[in-house]
């Protein structure tokens, strides 16, 4: 499964990830490769075969509708990058 | 004996007997951290100071009659957990300057059991990889060989209990990452069943295969770390709600009539002769002490590696995708909202981190999610189908953890897949959500450490410990040091 140069870059930027040519190089290679490897599994039938997505029996576990104390918004500003009136500064979204 | 080298039993007789204090035991450990610690690595942080002053309210608590099950006991923390106020990173450059508002569940546990905290060890970044040669920041050597790999993710911490830099650690398991170092290192690195140990406050990977994890020196204080960081938790609504029994009551050196499995699928052509010769001789010994030994089949094993690196990646790219520059961590303003998330993602993940986004964005990108990340979950079904099938016959199963003792750095980097394909013992316990743990089961002729694992179905802790707490007892390579 040989991923071309125009896919490598569709996935890095459904990640919103910014790669080097050196980079998007070097992943399309070794992906490729592990790609390739991963094709084993379609040897396997499993038409009938439920997906797993979680291996516990829990479903929908909820908790009462009740508030508690929130952390402080300086706790939580503590690691903001840029803040500003108590908000998250960022660039202009729109 | 020095006092760095007791196991959390050893000094919470001492310490119960008043023969030694919390804090003579911190200020051992501590210095043995400072003796060795250039040469293995295993710390990214150390909160020294911190640590004396938790020793200082162990000793006056005790002092008052108190005896919470680890008061005084100097412990290691892999990264990926949340310390409130001490710097989390999770090996990566992303994190390197947060610090977390909060306290891991698991974290929050140890504390209320009197723990003192030594510091935050390394790991691969994100917990992804297999040697610890993927931490941003550098690469922890393992003790019992200063060119070669402690294992990973969880390499700090494993390096940290077997060079005793720490009576013992957390570490975190989603594809071996505490089994597979433990292995490599000479510990006892126990998974606990999945939704048996609190996720709330490990900074996530692949949700539905994470696990907190311990390395301990030996099965007893695997059992009795066990003990203090299990149960339901509120806040994770991935943890199950059962009672959490006596692990300690397990360790009653009687294997007689255990049924012990033998999986033919983790014998195979490639892995190193001593490592098999040594797994195979503990079978013996198992039966020597009255276990039932019978072979059983995981025949899905084989698929085991492209499940796994396909789930895991394809949940991490979900799970990462928070790290965007805005609330917290790294971000490098590069002209417009586009470019911030892009340029800090870019720079801020190291290559591995990269490569497995990638390879889980394209596994669950329209066109390609029924081949991959959907037949991924089925095959996972199967996976799991195998293990409620021996278990049916078999109380524990009984393997090798690694296929080799630990390789030299560099010796895998230049091909991720090989570093994939050297998991292929440890994987699908994740997938099938079950426990076990690894323990020491002799050295090569490298004078390095082989592992040897054993699994028990889900909540089966009781049994895994049993089984490996005899053999353990039956045999001296727990009481090894590494030549440092």
């Amino acid at each position: 499964m040989k991923l071309s140069q125009e896919q490598v870059q569709h996935i890095a930027d459904l990640a919103r990830l910014a790669l080097s040519d050196e980079e998007k190089a070097l992943y399309q290679e070794q992906l490729s490769a592990i790609l390739e490897y991963f094709e084993r599994l379609q040897e396997l039938d499993t038409a009938a075969i439920p997906p797993t997505a979680t291996v516990l029996p829990l479903r929908n576990v909820m908790r009462a509708d009740e508030p508690r104390p929130p952390f402080s918004r300086d706790d939580i500003l503590a690691n903001a990058p840029a803040a500003e009136d108590g908000c998250f500064k960022v660039p202009a979204v729109l | 004996m020095k006092l760095y080298q007791l196991t959390i039993h050893e000094a919470r007789a001492r310490l119960v007997a008043g023969e030694i204090s919390a804090v003579e035991l911190t200020e051992a450990v501590q210095a043995r951290i400072m003796a060795v610690d250039n040469d293995v690595k295993a710390y990214l942080t150390l909160t020294l100071e911190e640590a004396l002053a938790q020793a200082r309210v162990a000793d006056e608590r005790r002092a008052t009659g108190e005896d919470t099950p680890l008061l005084g006991i100097p412990l290691a923390i892999k990264d990926l957990l949340c310390t409130a106020g001490v710097p989390t990173t999770c090996g990566s450059r992303i994190l390197e300057n947060f610090s977390p508002p909060y306290d891991a569940t698991v974290i929050a546990r140890l504390k209320a059991a009197g723990a003192v905290l030594l510091g935050k060890t390394n790991m691969d970044e994100f917990a992804m990889g297999s040697s610890t040669e993927n931490s941003a920041f550098f690469t922890t050597r393992n003790p019992w060989d200063l060119d070669r790999v402690p294992g990973g993710s969880s390499g700090g911490s494993a390096a940290a209990v077997a060079a005793d830099e720490c009576v013992g650690a957390l570490g975190t398991d989603t594809g071996g990452s505490v089994r597979q170092p433990a292995s490599l290192c000479g510990v006892v690195g126990l998974k606990p069943t999945y939704g048996r140990v609190s996720r709330y406050g490990l900074v996530a990977f692949a949700s539905s295969l994470d696990q907190v994890g311990v390395l301990a020196k030996d099965v007893a204080d695997a059992a009795i770390l066990l003990q203090v960081i299990a149960g339901h938790d509120a806040h994770d609504s991935t943890s199950l709600d059962v009672p959490v029994p006596e692990y300690s009551a397990a360790l009653s050196g009687d294997v007689q009539g255990v049924r012990v499995g033998v999986p033919r699928e983790y014998f195979i052509e490639g892995m190193q002769p001593e490592v098999e010769a040594a797994v195979r001789a503990a079978v013996d010994r198992l039966a020597d002490l009255g276990a039932q030994v019978m072979e059983v089949g995981l025949p899905h094993t084989e698929y085991a590696v492209p499940v796994y690196y396909l789930i895991a990646p394809a949940e991490a790219s979900a799970n990462l995708a928070r790290y965007d520059g805005v609330r917290y961590a790294l971000r490098v303003d590069d002209g417009g909202l586009g470019a911030m998330y892009k340029v800090t993602r870019g720079q801020g993940f190291g290559p591995e981190v990269k490569r497995r986004i990638m390879l889980g964005t394209y596994a669950l990108s329209a066109g390609y999610y029924d081949a991959y990340y959907l037949k991924a979950q089925k095959v996972r079904t199967l996976v799991r189908a195998d293990f409620d099938a021996a278990f049916e016959q078999v109380d524990v199963i009984v393997a090798p953890t690694c296929p080799t003792t630990a390789f030299r750095i560099g010796e895998k980097t230049d091909d991720p897949l090989q570093m994939y394909l050297s998991d292929v013992f440890t994987l699908s316990m994740n997938l099938a959500g079950i426990c076990g743990l690894s323990l020491p089961c002799g050295f090569d002729t490298g004078n390095l450490p082989i592992g040897l694992q054993v699994m028990g179905p889900a909540l089966g802790e009781q049994q895994v410990l049993r089984v490996a707490h005899a053999y353990e007892q039956a045999t001296d390579w727990h009481t090894r040091r590494p030549p440092l």
